[in-house]
């Protein structure tokens, strides 16, 4: 067991401190959780005064949805992210624990269970882990596309169980309850979306919090070592089904979590909670947002949630955006949008983001000019393609257009193409410009 | 039961040369990328809705050969110009890519053909009952989808066994890395592959348009069971998908077609339930109630028990 | 002397082809043991089939006197067995300082806790400072361990196997592509850490064999022709044959 010595730097001459022990403070020093404590106490005070700022009751429902959506992402990426699991079956935790909350509050309502709502995620998260376990005790055996076919599997499974079972799913309608019937704490009853909202904030807050520090224990620092070389974990004594497991069942137990923030806001849940298109929504919302990054997953939550409540009231193709920006993502910003951001970083540091930021302020023009026109074209598509007979107003940017006449479409194609060529044309400028801000960076610690 | 047993197994047999038709396609494409591509039954809809189009200018017969080609392209441009890209990120962000690349062509198939379900029906000259057992009809449109698929699955073996390309895909399918020291150029080679993949899928699509509907969650129906069939086979193998396929067709006609439910067993061991009992959806399940998740139960099992499929060697 | 690590009969079959043929062979505690011998003899497939990575055809392999024959690669590095692999097998996302703490993680008994900080684990931390001190890697503590030098890798390597503190440390052609002063500086590093336990290495470097091996076998064609100490496997004539005759010899052992 014993490590000799330094023998070669950092001579441990009297008063003089050893190389090895300065690498090992600065590592605990920068590791050290009161480094973060800046960020968790602004988070905490941008929660408390979200509702101030944007009071309306629409507002207050979309951050609520957000809320959960942070949660469930968080606990998305603990697979992905963090042990390199892809799962297209993450919505069965987060639906089968709001499901069970929901009985729970009927229970509370009903048979006079005694449960102060703010329980009620952690209620929601030991369901979701109480699934969890089982269900990673086969299906963590391997990662990759094996991992990822059984949850498929199980997925489809569950969402096709929930139709079946009718007294437990509640079939079409779903089940639903009353969140406003268990004890009152501290004389909240929680009747109205403000006092759900801090509740809400709450749990993500504390969720947010221990899923960062599970990322910082012995078991999420050896689920990053399995994702990234599974073989060797199993060398330094790691069982890597095992550490798969820990985590498998740590991020079941957040779905559940969040799922019991969804029973809260929105007292029913249905079949759609557990299928596959929350499970994709979910990959989609950690991925975007940037996998690599513990805060990657939040952005994506807030992304797609606004891009969900908001683009959707302004035009049914947001899912045809959001499908584009996903794909996009992928091929080209495989770190999500968090990624986009953070390479930035060495610029910033080395105070050369200046000349960067002109060079991206002159692609804005044709950037602009070009989404302009795309949106435009796929909107009046869109209406050309659809529309019943006789209607051929498209409504975009406030603007009302007629489809059936040339001109918008000339001046929709015009700026497409247009803002198109001179982004092609600007790119290995932008490209110079980003190598010359982060290159000579390079070196910089 | 004689009347149930033969219809079962000729609508199965339907369904599952339909299956083999797109997991044939995706077999070639992960035995020879190793991609397991979530887009394929995307490419089947898209066959479909080609079809369709084409069906309403100049009548079925011409879609059935121009929409597989379509689809084909479609196919190869996706490989040429996405897939190449993600590849060297691995091939879970591969898979990532094709998941969100079937999420986006449903949006867009929804974009150009809208919502509802297309008037797309097999060609007159087919619409007929080909016999009538029992008094029930089996119509010839059905016996045209089996022979298309067995033509398509001799045509497949053929070119297989006896060209000079199937036995370099044969050699790459059994030993994957292989493909490059012979000295072929394995980026036309894998377009190549995930065209041909794709134009399967998309013949397939337009058989099944007119028998299944044609509609924007055709893909998401069958997307997951075509899955199902290429791991319960064993991921790369053409044996394995022919037999997954069939079995899985008849397992879900059967037991669609099969009313039996947990009431009648419990009936025939002499035990009686309470209506009202909260486990009464238990007791009143039925095999067609089951019939959907069938197939996943089935995935699981395997997954657990046999990780290398029916038939197959590699365990991914 | 007692034995570390024994193997008995030891078989391995790839189908129809046998790549190790019966070995039995016995490196003593405390002694440096190397193992030669030529291309495609199945040294590597030795390796394998000792730390769990190969399940045996035939055969027992004993790890301080206990039957290990069977387990998982995880179940024996924890019985005191650790590896290095021929090709750099690393943590590449993961710093350098975190590849180290990796490999120290389950033997300082951390396990899969999740109720404690490694950031708050002097010990833990210190350790793993001091290791990448031992293996010349301090100044890189903080680069992803998958941009290091070649050489810088290879030092990762041993600097993962070596953390856990196994008594028996196994090390796959440790200087293979290295220049002569980079093979200098891993053979002081591995004399140094390898202080008081047990080694077995595989190398082609003659020069680094009869420098560090305390005794050598020499594997050919799946079966070890001889075992003994430089001096006498350099005057065997077996060993001489097998190495200047290859082929031949085996041929005619096959047939």
């Amino acid at each position: 067991m014993s490590v000799n010595q330094s023998t070669t730097t950092g001579a441990t001459a009297d008063g003089v401190e050893p190389a090895w022990k300065r690498v090992a403070d600065e590592q605990m020093r920068r590791g050290a959780f009161s480094r973060t404590l800046p960020v968790w106490g602004a988070a905490v005070v941008i929660l408390m005064i979200m509702p101030l700022v944007f009071p309306s009751a629409v507002a207050v429902t979309i951050m609520n949805q957000m809320g959960i959506s942070i949660v469930f992402a968080l606990s998305y990426n603990m697979l992905l992210g963090q042990g390199g699991m892809l799962s297209f079956g993450h919505a069965v935790y987060f639906g089968l624990g709001g499901f069970l909350s929901v009985h729970v509050m009927n229970s509370v309502e009903y048979d006079g269970w005694w449960l102060p709502l703010p329980l009620l995620p952690l209620v929601g998260g030991l369901f979701g882990l109480a699934f969890a376990i089982p269900i990673g005790g086969f299906s963590t055996r391997r990662a990759g596309t094996v991992f990822a076919m059984i949850s498929l599997g199980v997925g489809e499974l569950v969402a096709a169980c929930s139709i079946i079972f009718v007294a437990f799913f509640g079939g079409e309608e779903g089940v639903s309850g009353d969140r406003t019937m268990g004890p009152p704490v501290f004389g909240f009853e929680f009747l109205s979306e403000v006092e759900v909202y801090y509740l809400t904030a709450g749990v993500v807050l504390v969720a947010a919090l221990f899923m960062y520090l599970f990322s910082r224990t012995p078991a999420g620092r050896m689920a990053n070592a399995v994702r990234d070389n599974e073989e060797r974990a199993e060398f330094v004594g790691y069982s890597q089904r095992y550490v798969r497991f820990v985590s498998f069942c740590a991020s079941g137990f957040f779905a559940g979590m969040a799922g019991g923030l969804f029973a809260i806001n929105y007292e029913i849940l249905t079949e759609e909670n557990l299928n596959l298109v929350t499970s994709g929504w979910v990959l989609l919302m950690a991925f975007i947002g940037g996998v690599g990054f513990f805060v990657g997953p939040i952005v994506g939550a807030i992304v797609l949630t606004l891009l969900q409540t908001v683009l959707s009231n302004h035009t049914e193709l947001w899912q045809l955006y959001v499908g584009i920006l996903f794909v996009l993502t992928v091929m080209y910003a495989p770190r999500g949008l968090t990624g986009l951001v953070a390479m930035h970083g060495p610029a910033l540091r080395s105070g050369r983001l200046g000349p960067l930021v002109a060079a991206y302020g002159v692609a804005l023009v044709p950037l602009v000019a070009f989404l302009a026109g795309a949106i435009l074209l796929l909107e009046m598509g869109n209406v050309a393609n659809q529309s019943v007979v006789g209607e051929s107003e498209a409504h975009v940017f406030g603007l009302s257009l007629d489809v059936s006449t040339a001109p918008p479409w000339l001046v929709a194609a015009v700026l497409a193409v247009g803002g198109a060529y001179a982004l092609a044309r600007l790119a290995p400028r932008l490209r110079d410009a980003f190598g010359r801000a982060t290159g000579a960076a390079g070196g910089a610690p | 039961m004689t009347e149930l047993v033969i219809f079962s197994l000729l609508n199965g047999l339907v369904t599952g040369l339909l299956l083999f038709m797109l997991s044939s396609g995706l077999t070639l494409i992960f035995s020879m990328m190793g991609v397991l591509n979530f887009a394929h039954a995307s490419f089947y809809m898209l066959g479909a809705y080609f079809a369709y189009t084409i069906s309403t200018y100049v009548g079925f017969w011409p879609g059935l050969v121009i929409a597989p080609l379509l689809v084909g392209v479609a196919g190869a441009l996706v490989e040429r110009y996405g897939l190449r890209h993600v590849h060297r990120h691995g091939h879970v962000a591969e898979l990532i890519f094709t998941f969100g690349l079937a999420f986006l062509i449903e949006e867009i198939v929804q974009f150009f053909w809208g919502k509802a379900t297309k008037d797309y029906s097999a060609p007159e000259i087919l619409q007929f009952p080909l016999f009538t057992l029992y008094g029930q009809n089996f119509p010839a449109y059905k016996a045209f989808m089996i022979l298309i698929s067995v033509g398509i699955f001799i045509g497949l073996f053929t070119v297989l066994s006896r060209s000079r390309v199937g036995l370099i895909i044969q050699a790459a399918i059994t030993h994957p890395h292989t493909v490059s020291n012979l000295g072929h150029n394995v980026p036309l080679v894998f377009m190549g592959v995930f065209g041909v993949g794709s134009a399967l899928a998309g013949l397939a699509g337009v058989i099944a348009g007119p028998a299944l509907g044609t509609f924007p969650g055709m893909a998401f129906v069958l997307g997951s069971i075509v899955f199902v069939v290429i791991v319960v086979g064993g991921l790369g193998s053409l044996a394995g998908a022919f037999v997954a396929s069939l079995l899985i067709g008849w397992l879900q006609t059967f037991a669609i077609a099969l009313d039996w439910s947990v009431n009648d067993l419990l009936a025939l061991l002499g035990v009686s339930f309470d209506a009202d009992h909260a486990l009464r959806d238990l007791w009143t399940l039925s095999l067609p109630q089951v019939a959907p998740i069938l197939p996943y139960i089935l995935l699981i099992l395997i997954l657990i028990f046999r990780p290398t499929g029916l038939m197959g060697k590699r365990e991914t | 002397m007692s034995a570390a690590l024994q193997m008995q009969g030891v078989r391995k079959n790839f189908g129809p082809t046998e790549i190790i043929r019966g070995i039995d062979l016995e490196i003593r505690s405390g002694e440096r043991h190397a193992i030669i011998g030529p291309n495609g003899a199945g040294k590597s497939t030795l390796f394998h089939l000792v730390s769990g990575k190969y399940s045996k055809t035939a055969g027992r392999i004993l790890l301080n006197g206990e039957d290990v024959t069977g387990l998982e690669p995880y179940q024996i590095n924890r019985k005191g067995l650790s590896r290095s692999f021929q090709i750099t097998n690393i943590f590449p996302r993961l710093s350098v300082f975190e590849n180290v703490r990796c490999g120290l993680l389950w033997a300082m008994e951390y396990r899969n806790s999740f109720w404690r900080l490694v950031d708050t684990e002097r010990e833990l931390n210190e350790r793993a400072a001091q290791i990448l001190d031992e293996i010349g890697l301090l100044d890189r503590c903080d680069l992803p361990a998958g941009v290091l030098a070649y050489a810088e890798q290879r030092a990762l390597e041993i600097g993962i196997t070596i953390a856990g503190g196994a008594e028996v440390i196994m090390l796959d052609e440790p200087t293979a592509g290295m220049s002569h002063s980079e093979t200098e500086g891993v053979v002081a590093l591995i004399r140094r850490v390898t202080e008081g336990r047990t080694l077995v290495m595989v190398e082609h470097d003659m020069g680094v064999v009869f420098d560090l091996a305390d005794r050598i076998s020499v594997l050919v064609y799946g079966e070890i022709i001889a075992t003994g100490t430089p001096e006498e496997v350099r005057a065997s004539r077996a060993v001489q044959e097998a190495y200047l005759g290859a082929v031949d010899s085996a041929g005619q052992e096959v047939n």
